[in-house]
């Protein structure tokens, strides 16, 4: 090599200390907008709060009272535990059409396998839980191995899960007296517990309880960290050395599972076992509502499932909260098409810190 | 003789109609840096997914200190000591640093916490990674918790890069590693190829740089059209041979094997 072209020897006069960059010139959106890219449940964090405040001003103590806020949790445990399975698949860059009529399928499995075989009812509980993380098997295999788009699969699923709910339980209702005779374990998930005027449920806390689990599972387990690489970008994650089949498959088998624990909370709920239960139509859009406002990102990989809970608990407050003020339950649902609309636009915004 | 660390024979990979690699014959040698040059679309990047694990050959076989292997993910490759760093870097853009160079190992606490609930130890996983990347020196870091995405693009390849030296303990294989990088950057990765070689680890450098291949490589792999056209000693020949030869410009020399 001629010297003429030793070009790198002209920087070796150049400063050898290390870049720093001034964070103080990003000045105080800047920092916002760092701060909210690192943590991505603050911002249905701070709505919440925000809402609780002004419905508790302007409603008073008859919103601003344990019984209210405790009532508010137990609205939203169903869709709360949904959003949890939602928020997984989300992750992954997937979308789960089927939680909803899982849930009520299992239901209807819990219920007919105890009174239609006399199946001990912790049994039938545990057949509910074990069909829902087959269904969800199926579900994975399908996205994972045979490469078809998850909002097709469950797209699919939905409806065959819940044509066979209806076909096998013969649009059957069971009542609520005779769950409570015959298999009260079902309904063990609707025992109270009461502080005063505070009121949770045993699936309240089951809520809270899974919620907190999976957290912890996201952030500090090697499983966790996959979920998110996985759903950042498939490629990658391969290549890095995750094996995606397993944690696909791992992630939809969860959910089907959560879906079934979403059952036993559904009938500690109702009391009842009912195949035409409005879940099975709309919970896999409730679902989504919660963790779209929640701050998780459609595209995968960003997010926290406490912002999927945060959002979940937003609806609830402001279903209770419009309905207190005695207005129009159409206001619920225009307030949160706004807000799932302004989640997103944040998210994009949150992304460009990255730019 | 020496045997090669890491050989192919007749190695064949199809797309369809288009043969990527024709038979294609590879040898590395203990403790040399092999480069591997070529035109685009020669089939270098299909040669080295072979050898890594990303694709699976149609014919041929792959050789590791003698013994035969057969790996059908890049998993397997790294089992078996070969670390890749692919061009696309394959990195979690939301993910930490940290998090990035332990994905698919990551260090688990020992204890109760680890056991039972298969605790991460972010502490340490945290304290390695700036430590290799200390080691190089490449790094104008100051938070090994940032998201990659938030990094310079010289700065996430050195990352890729001591990913791949903190755990290659065979081979490693740098897929064009000094491309996106500036003039000092690229001044560090290359001393880090030398640094890596120095502790007896044998490197294959696919890159389009002459300038740099010539530097650092001790011999050349000179690939077209699918297969390795000879294998020339960079003090032997210029750049200008080298470019001849892998544009089909000049024939190859005599001896296939200037080892």
């Amino acid at each position: 090599m001629s010297q003429s072209d030793n070009f790198e020897a002209a920087a070796s006069g150049a400063a050898t200390d290390v870049a720093s960059f001034e964070d103080t010139h990003k000045g105080l959106v800047g920092q916002i907008q760092h701060t909210l890219h690192v943590n991505p449940a603050l911002v249905p964090l701070i709505v919440l709060v925000a809402a609780i405040c002004i419905f508790g001003l302007v409603l008073g103590s008859k919103f601003f009272s344990p019984f209210a806020l405790t009532l508010i949790l137990q609205q939203v445990q169903i869709v709360g535990v949904l959003a949890a399975a939602q928020a997984l698949i989300i992750l992954t860059a997937g979308i789960d059409l089927s939680v909803g009529a899982i849930a009520v399928f299992c239901t209807v499995i819990m219920g007919q396998f105890s009174f239609r075989y006399g199946m001990p009812p912790a049994a039938a509980v545990a057949c509910g839980l074990a069909m829902g993380t087959a269904i969800g098997a199926v579900n994975g295999w399908l996205v994972s191995r045979v490469k078809l788009p998850p909002f097709i699969v469950t797209l699919g699923m939905w409806q065959i899960v819940l044509a066979a709910n209806y076909l096998y339980s013969d649009n059957e209702t069971i009542r609520s007296q005779d769950i409570a005779n015959d298999a009260a374990f079902l309904q063990f998930l609707g025992y109270k517990l009461k502080f005063g005027g505070a009121v949770f449920p045993l699936g309240v806390i089951l809520m809270i309880a899974l919620v907190l689990v999976l957290a912890y599972m996201l952030r500090s387990t090697a499983w966790g960290r996959h979920v998110y690489a996985v759903g950042d970008d498939p490629e990658a994650a391969e290549l890095a050395g995750v094996n995606v089949h397993k944690t696909l498959m791992s992630v939809y088998m969860l959910v089907g599972f959560i879906c079934g624990l979403a059952a036993w909370v559904m009938i500690g709920r109702y009391g009842s076992v009912s195949p035409s239960a409005t879940t099975g139509v709309i919970g896999n859009i409730q679902a989504i509502t919660a963790v779209v406002i929640g701050g998780i990102s459609l595209f995968g990989g960003r997010g926290s499932i406490m912002g999927a809970f945060f959002g979940a608990l937003i609806v609830g407050v402001f279903e209770l909260g419009l309905r207190m003020a005695g207005a129009d339950p159409q206001w619920t649902y225009l307030l949160i098409g706004v807000l799932i609309i302004a989640a997103v636009s944040v998210d994009q915004w949150i992304r460009k810190v990255t730019a | 003789m020496t045997q090669p660390i890491l050989k192919a024979r007749g190695l064949t990979k199809r797309y369809g109609k288009v043969t990527a690699l024709d038979r294609c014959d590879f040898d590395l040698m203990p403790g040399e840096i092999l480069a591997v040059i070529g035109d685009n679309g020669a089939g270098k990047s299909t040669l080295i997914k072979a050898l890594s694990g990303a694709v699976v050959p149609d014919e041929g076989s792959v050789e590791l200190d003698g013994k035969k292997v057969d790996f059908h993910s890049p998993i397997d490759a790294r089992e078996a000591g070969i670390e890749t760093v692919y061009q696309t870097l394959a990195m979690s853009p939301a993910l930490s640093i940290a998090d990035n160079m332990f994905m698919g190992r990551e260090i688990i606490q020992s204890g109760v916490m680890g056991k039972l609930f298969r605790r991460l130890d972010k502490a340490k996983m945290q304290e390695i990674a700036r430590e290799k990347l200390n080691e190089l020196g490449l790094m104008t870091i100051q938070n090994i918790n940032q998201a990659v995405e938030t990094l310079s693009g010289g700065q996430r390849q050195g990352v890729a890069v001591a990913r791949a030296a903190a755990f290659g303990s065979k081979v490693i294989i740098l897929d064009e590693p000094t491309a996106a990088l500036g003039v000092k950057e690229s001044r560090r990765v290359l001393e880090l190829i030398q640094d890596v070689k120095s502790r007896g680890i044998p490197i294959i450098l696919i890159s389009h740089n002459m300038p740099h291949v010539f530097e650092v490589a001790d011999r050349i792999h000179v690939h077209r059209l699918g297969r390795r056209l000879c294998v020339i000693d960079p003090k032997e020949h210029s750049m200008s041979d080298a470019v001849a030869f892998m544009t089909g410009a000049q024939e190859p020399p005599e001896h296939p094997q200037a080892a």
